[in-house]
């Protein structure tokens, strides 16, 4: 009698929103749950609520405008979409930026992997419910802020390079208070493994939770920390060396378990790789000019351009594709975290709703990036 | 693999295809629509080729032609091509998609589709990515108009 009660019992699936307002999908981004009980059977993200039709806007705008605009899309690594840009106009127009340019921007590029990753750190532990990470995290992220200020005038969009070098020289402290800010940050680093990389109930949380398969991840077209937690060797400062990366010696941090713990490890190790980059190229910053001058109104010869650079998410590309007017014909940005996103489907089917904020906050989306 | 090795091998495949390597840094291959999923296939499959990261996707509107880019990467070999399909019908244009030869071709095809209207055939959820369902037009369309959101100059 008891056998045909249970028999006859049926869950039933149904749909659950999380976000467009869910504070652990870091901004407006709603996911759409199928589950069955708390097991998830679907995810599927809507995206769009934050679109600002970037690629539109710079068919209208002129090459320096662009770079501006690119500050928008990922806002924690502004410095280096703006890089990226910059660098695809450098290579259009055949300048050649100055070694001093070139150590400048690689050095405020590091500064900003680290700030993101802090950031990314502290929101990863207040996920899991570890509210104290977020203020370590901030307290050594504000250091960096300050640095930017300093040189750059803003903190987070900082449209400190313009197409042919930077806007100004940096700030007399900028060497001082870097390097006080590596020596701080190199105490601060094993803290945080104290504090959450060895805390068992982190451990419970992340080990073996969103597999992701090395296959997956490269026909996923994954990039970053997200690709090389699954041993994916992508990372294009490495292998399409840009600015002053051919220059510094450094690792690239790869783990082949692919779950969330290695996504996890990946970033602790760039944090370092980071600040050995920077300690390898702060001492001898070199003279030169910090602008190639370029013509007020800057027109690409016609053709296609395509320029790759390492964002603090992945790969980030920009293609190009000009008639030789001011304006560019289409003007088009890979951004690593629509890629990343597509991910978690894949990830989470099978997989409680409590892991699927503990996969997302390691795929380490920023949704101005996606929707742009 | 240098650019003239891997067009030897694609262009045994078929007769069809037009091979460009001016204005740009990478090999560009023209695909006719029709051929699309079996070219990206092989090209996938072949041992000395093996292009398996599928970079980027990018539609364009060439004025008269619609099309898409397709930018590839050989994650073993480190070699690039750029593929390239485009059609001159601007009212249905479609072709295969290639979204389970790369998965990551399954977003990216929706948001092709979302602002040039191209439709891939036997994708498993095409529809608009980010604009809302009943958005009319595809905004990066050259000839699309919009009063009120754009600024003219």
């Amino acid at each position: 009698m008891e056998s045909t009660v249970k028999g006859s019992l049926k869950t039933e699936e149904y749909f659950i929103n999380m976000g467009p307002q869910h504070p652990a999908t870091h901004g407006v981004l709603r996911l759409i749950l199928t589950i069955d009980g708390e097991i998830i059977k679907n995810v599927e993200p809507d995206l769009g609520y934050i679109h600002r039709s970037i690629e539109k806007m710079c068919e209208r705008d002129s090459y320096q405008q662009i770079v501006h605009l690119t500050d928008r899309m990922d806002y924690l690594s502004s410095h280096i979409n703006n890089e990226a840009v910059c660098l695809v106009v450098e290579k259009a127009l055949e300048i050649e930026v100055s070694d001093r340019v070139k150590v400048i921007r690689t050095i405020i590029g590091e500064l900003t992997r680290i700030a993101s990753h802090c950031l990314w750190w502290g929101v990863t532990g207040m996920d899991l419910g570890a509210l104290t990470t977020y203020f370590y995290a901030f307290r050594d992220r504000e250091m960096i802020n300050d640095i930017f200020e300093e040189t750059c005038g803003a903190r987070l969009t900082m449209n400190y390079n313009i197409p042919g070098g930077l806007m100004f020289d940096i700030h007399p402290n900028f060497v001082k208070r870097t390097k006080e800010f590596i020596a701080h940050f190199k105490t601060k680093i094993p803290e945080y493994d104290r504090l959450l990389t060895g805390n068992v109930i982190f451990h419970k949380r992340t080990k073996g939770i969103g597999v992701l398969s090395k296959e997956d991840a490269i026909s996923f077209g994954a990039s970053g920390p997200v690709a090389r937690g699954s041993g994916v060797s992508c990372d294009i400062r490495k292998i399409h060396s840009y600015s002053a990366y051919d220059r510094v010696d450094f690792n690239e941090a790869l783990l082949t378990d692919g779950d969330c713990f290695a996504r996890y490890n990946v970033r602790i190790q760039e944090m370092w790789e980071s600040l050995s980059i920077i300690e390898q190229l702060i001492d001898n910053i070199p003279e030169g000019d910090i602008i190639t001058p370029t013509k007020a109104v800057i027109k690409l010869p016609k053709g296609e351009y395509y320029q790759r650079v390492e964002t603090a998410r992945g790969e980030l590309g920009v293609y190009v594709n000009s008639t030789g007017t001011k304006n560019p014909y289409r003007f088009k940005f890979r951004s690593p975290g629509l890629s990343n996103l597509s991910v978690i489907n894949s990830l989470s089917k099978g997989s409680k709703i409590g892991d699927l904020v503990a996969i997302m906050s390691t795929i380490d989306i920023v949704v101005p990036d996606i929707d742009r | 693999m240098t650019n003239t090795e891997i067009q030897n091998i694609v262009s045994s495949w078929n007769d069809k295809l037009e091979f460009s390597e001016e204005e740009s840094e990478f090999l560009n291959v023209m695909v006719p629509p029709e051929d699309i999923h079996d070219i990206c296939s092989q090209l996938k499959a072949h041992k000395d080729l093996k292009f398996d990261y599928l970079f980027c996707v990018t539609g364009m509107d060439w004025g008269k032609e619609l099309g898409v880019i397709y930018h590839l990467e050989s994650t073993t070999f480190r070699h690039n091509i750029v593929v390239k399909v485009k059609t001159e019908d601007r009212e249905n244009p479609s072709w295969d998609s290639v979204s389970d030869i790369w998965y990551t071709a399954e977003y990216h095809e929706m948001e092709v589709y979302d602002f040039f209207g191209i439709k891939f055939n036997n994708h498993p959820n095409l529809k608009r990515l980010f604009l809302p369902p009943d958005w009319q037009g595809f905004s990066l369309r050259k000839d699309y108009v919009d009063e009120e959101n754009m600024i003219i100059k």
